[in-house]
């Protein structure tokens, strides 16, 4: 691949107290792919993210996006340069209607420069346009579902709102903490043409995942951490057929099944 | 020779008004702003006790602390619990509550310079060249000893371990059978001991006046701020600082400026290390 | 309570059906939804203008005044407490720096009152906001904190450095030019505070305040400068202080220390929690409940001060929900007991 990387990670690395949440990780994010990153709970992918967009300060290490460094960025600024995250809890503002929500990300600086996903630089009337994206991402129109309290929302439309809060600000790259944690099999066969079709609109993802199967289908490349390390990266059919990715994740007795059911 | 002297009484002073804060912070999370009145009330408890029951110093001081630990457990039982981890109504709740007991005091008569405790021994003793009387070495002495005992207490006692734990995880703590209700309890009502004690040896040396209730809530927020709020070794580290850098600014600058000091302390903090010199708070969790 | 029916039994509240309607849009459909709107709206704006003419007497006529100045501190204490999550505990340092500022510029300057109340406003917020800036990026009890500092700090530095006039205070501050003049200002600058941040706090900048206050890290995560905002949120509130502080100075003709004093800081908090917190209007109502109430203790000292404080500790600590919320729940919605 020759193409200029969107993201460069060199070598980061982030410490809490003494123990090492991430140790000396680097990768590369090219344009529109889809990067999938899996690993045991507590191997630091949380973190990663966590740094990236500057919510935590990295111990050491760099982080370049399109070229600039943006390792000691405050957060706010990182996300006003297209990186946007979703957030493994959900973070919804619970107090006001779904479509209100995406007023908030509508009203930032590079919402207003973009004129918000699908806006050609120019900003209509900002639940207009909060209203156009929900649709887009699944919430029904005309039904009564955008106009409701973030509070009464079911998981599945919070998980979505979480993504169109990204959406809003027109990004290039999103982080993905666990979008399909907690959604059943039915949300899930909902949410992955929705990714895919993210990724044909141009957006560069990074994914964080538990749910192996529908990652490997979604993901062009995969990185697999292991106690704050990276154990391997590479497309899902070598990540899948390496052994120490196996006795990492699944523990060395049940490889053989598990990886038969995934 | 005598900044040294001076400061290290001085800070030792304000570490004993700040643990009492430090440690109820630090254990359950609530900002005891009545802690200046706790310090305030005991002062004119003993007074009360002393002279008009007629009863002896020393008993006094100990019912005093036996009242004020009651008191805390109290206001801890029936109004702070009801509040716990909403951010606003525990501020306002013991704001208001140490508001009413100290204009409550005030409104009672207590005021002017009529109310001082005796100290415990009258008499000075000369500290290479520099007298100092024998309060402030009770001063000095007892924070050193409040400071052994706390540490000890949380180090080798059931309640003390289970308060540490309650302190770094409140909920991991419910899990391992803490009740944490109790442990709050219990952390309140040391604390307002604390702070009753830190009344009981520091008030003999000047007026029990009502305005120092106002005067120890700040010097106390002032050290737990810069100590990083919720450390005990952070609160009595700044205590240091804080006290030495007034010493300082009284002998070169004038005694007014006390309280600029204790105010710039906490701002400077603020912006140059939000967490404080020994922060428990994650950064994720503070700095916005 | 007690009897075995109440199991069976269970409240419900149910909109009523001009107010499912009249929500929106919809509310000029009929002269009835339009009134529904309305009469409560017109009850306050005229009460309030109202009531200067039926005060018996220059007393309570003043009173209303000290009212409104109240009712100002208790709006921005409302607003920065239930819209941005910041709890103020000085309203005393902004009604300080207000009036100290309305004081100097007519004193030494000889502005008048017309000129002196907006600049004091302005310049009076500009100052507030950076002295608070520092604890702006911060959550947490950070704000209460240097907010209940401020102005016993500031009160102390007058006096100890006899700046200002001292513990003497500046004298011989231009009054407002009647009393009528007085009464009627200070009263529409209430009710402009009033629906001004009844409407700020549902505009797309208000949205903005109140996501801080809900969940700062997903505002941030949007690319916005969480600091930037809660600094232009604290600007308003402090300018409605200073304002409340400004106008102040030039009904007592006087400027001193006890602008800093605690029943600025603590009365409008006791008048928002009484009132309704977060209403907006709540405070307001809390004021004009409880300010002639404190006046009529006046003899009484500090022991008013212990009666807001304990009245507060009640409110909080019993999750009181306040008049006005009560009250529009009863406007707006009927009960009934249905069985289970």
């Amino acid at each position: 691949m020759s193409e200029q990387p969107i993201l460069e990670a060199r070598e980061v690395t982030k410490a809490f107290g003494g123990i090492l949440a991430l140790n000396r990780v680097s990768f590369d994010v090219f344009p529109g792919e889809i990067l999938g990153i899996i690993g045991p709970n507590g191997s630091g992918k949380t973190t990663l993210v966590n740094c990236i967009t500057s919510f935590v300060k990295l111990t050491s290490g760099t982080i370049r996006f399109k070229g600039t460094d943006i390792t000691r960025k405050p957060a706010h600024k990182i996300a006003d340069m297209g990186i946007t995250r979703t957030f493994q809890i959900m973070r919804p503002y619970y107090s006001l209607p779904a479509y209100k929500n995406l007023v908030i990300p509508l009203f930032s600086p590079r919402a207003k420069r973009t004129g918000g996903w699908r806006g050609g630089g120019k900003l209509g009337d900002r639940n207009t346009v909060g209203i156009d994206i929900l649709e887009e991402i699944g919430f029904e129109r005309d039904s009564y579902v955008p106009y409701k309290m973030a509070s009464a929302l079911p998981t599945g439309y919070l998980k979505r709102l979480e993504l169109a809060r990204c959406l809003a600000l027109k990004p290039e790259l999103i982080l993905c903490d666990e979008v399909f944690s907690g959604l059943s099999m039915s949300e899930i066969a909902s949410m992955v043409p929705l990714i895919e079709r993210l990724q044909m609109d141009g957006i560069t993802l990074i994914m964080i995942e538990h749910r192996l199967r529908e990652l490997f289908r979604v993901a062009n490349r995969v990185m697999v951490l292991n106690f704050g390390e990276k154990l391997v990266e590479g497309t899902p059919d070598e990540v899948m057929a390496d052994k120490s990715v196996k006795e990492a994740y699944f523990g060395s007795e049940e490889v053989e099944e598990v990886m038969t059911y995934a | 020779m005598d900044i040294l002297i001076y400061g290290t009484i001085n800070s030792i002073a304000l570490a004993l008004m700040a643990l009492g804060f430090a440690l109820v912070y630090g254990i359950s999370r609530v900002p005891n702003f009545a802690h200046g009145a706790i310090y305030v009330l005991s002062g004119f408890i003993t007074w009360t006790l002393l002279n008009s029951f007629g009863v002896p110093y020393a008993l006094s001081i100990l019912i005093t602390m036996v009242l004020i630990g009651i008191l805390g457990a109290v206001l801890y039982q029936f109004v702070l619990i009801r509040v716990r981890g909403m951010a606003i109504s525990e501020i306002i709740a013991s704001y208001a509550i140490g508001l009413a007991i100290l204009e409550g005091l005030r409104w009672g008569g207590f005021k002017g310079m009529s109310y001082t405790l005796p100290v415990f021994i009258e008499g000075s003793v000369i500290v290479v060249g520099i007298p100092v009387d024998y309060q402030r070495m009770v001063v000095v002495g007892l924070g050193i000893l409040i400071v052994v005992v706390l540490w000890a207490f949380t180090h080798f006692t059931r309640i003390g371990l289970a308060l540490r734990g309650m302190a770094q995880d409140e909920r991991a703590a419910l899990m391992l059978g803490i009740d944490s209700d109790i442990m709050a309890l219990v952390s309140m009502a040391i604390g307002a001991m604390l702070a009753g004690l830190a009344g009981a040896v520091l008030l003999p040396l000047g007026n029990i006046v009502v305005e120092s209730g106002y005067n120890v809530l700040i010097l106390a927020i002032a050290v737990c701020i810069v100590g990083g709020l919720g450390s005990w070794v952070g609160a009595v580290l700044a205590a240091f600082l804080i006290g030495f850098a007034q010493i300082l600014t009284v002998v070169y600058l004038g005694s007014h400026y006390q309280m600029v000091v204790a105010l710039l302390a906490i701002i400077l903090t603020l912006i140059l290390r939000p967490s404080g010199l020994f922060g428990m708070q994650k950064e994720l969790e503070e700095r916005v | 309570m007690g009897n075995g029916n109440t199991e069976q039994r269970r409240r419900e509240r149910l909109d009523r059906g001009i107010k499912v309607r009249s929500d929106g849009l919809y509310a000029l459909m009929s002269w009835r939804e339009l009134a529904y709107l309305i009469v409560p709206r017109l009850v306050l704006i005229v009460g309030l203008l109202v009531l200067p003419l039926v005060m018996p007497g220059a007393y309570w006529q003043r009173v209303i005044t000290i009212v409104c100045i109240y009712a100002l501190l208790a709006l921005s204490f409302d607003f920065l407490a239930h819209y941005l999550g910041l709890v103020c505990l000085g309203g005393a340092f902004f009604v300080g720096v207000g009036g100290y500022i309305a004081a100097m510029f007519n004193s030494s300057l000889s502005l008048p009152p017309l000129l002196t109340v907006p600049v004091a406003t302005i310049l009076g917020a500009v100052i507030c906001t950076l002295l608070l800036l520092p604890c702006l990026p911060l959550r947490g009890v950070y704000f209460a904190i240097v907010t209940l500092m401020y102005p016993l700090v500031l009160a102390r530095i007058i006096e100890a450095l006899d700046i200002f006039g001292g513990t003497d205070g500046i004298m011989g501050v231009d009054s407002f030019a009647n009393q009528w003049l007085e009464q009627y200002a200070v009263i529409s600058l209430v009710l402009l505070f009033l629906f001004g941040t009844r409407r700020l706090v549902n505009v797309d900048l208000g949205l903005v305040f109140r996501a801080v206050k809900d969940n700062d890290q997903a505002v941030r995560a949007s690319g916005m400068n969480i600091s930037f905002y809660k600094a232009i949120a604290v600007f308003v509130a402090s300018a409605m202080g200073c304002l409340g502080g400004a106008c102040l100075v030039h009904i007592y003709m006087w400027a001193g220390i006890s602008l800093f004093a605690l029943d600025f800081s603590i009365l409008p908090i006791a008048a928002t929690v009484i009132g309704g917190a977060g209403t907006l209007v709540g405070p307001v109502l809390g004021c004009i409940i409880l300010v002639p109430i404190s006046e009529l203790l006046r003899e009484f000292g500090t022991l008013r001060i212990v009666f807001y404080s304990l009245i507060l500790v009640g409110f909080v600590v019993f999750r009181s929900e306040g008049l006005m919320v009560y009250g529009e729940r009863k406007y707006h919605q009927f009960q009934r007991w249905v069985k289970v």
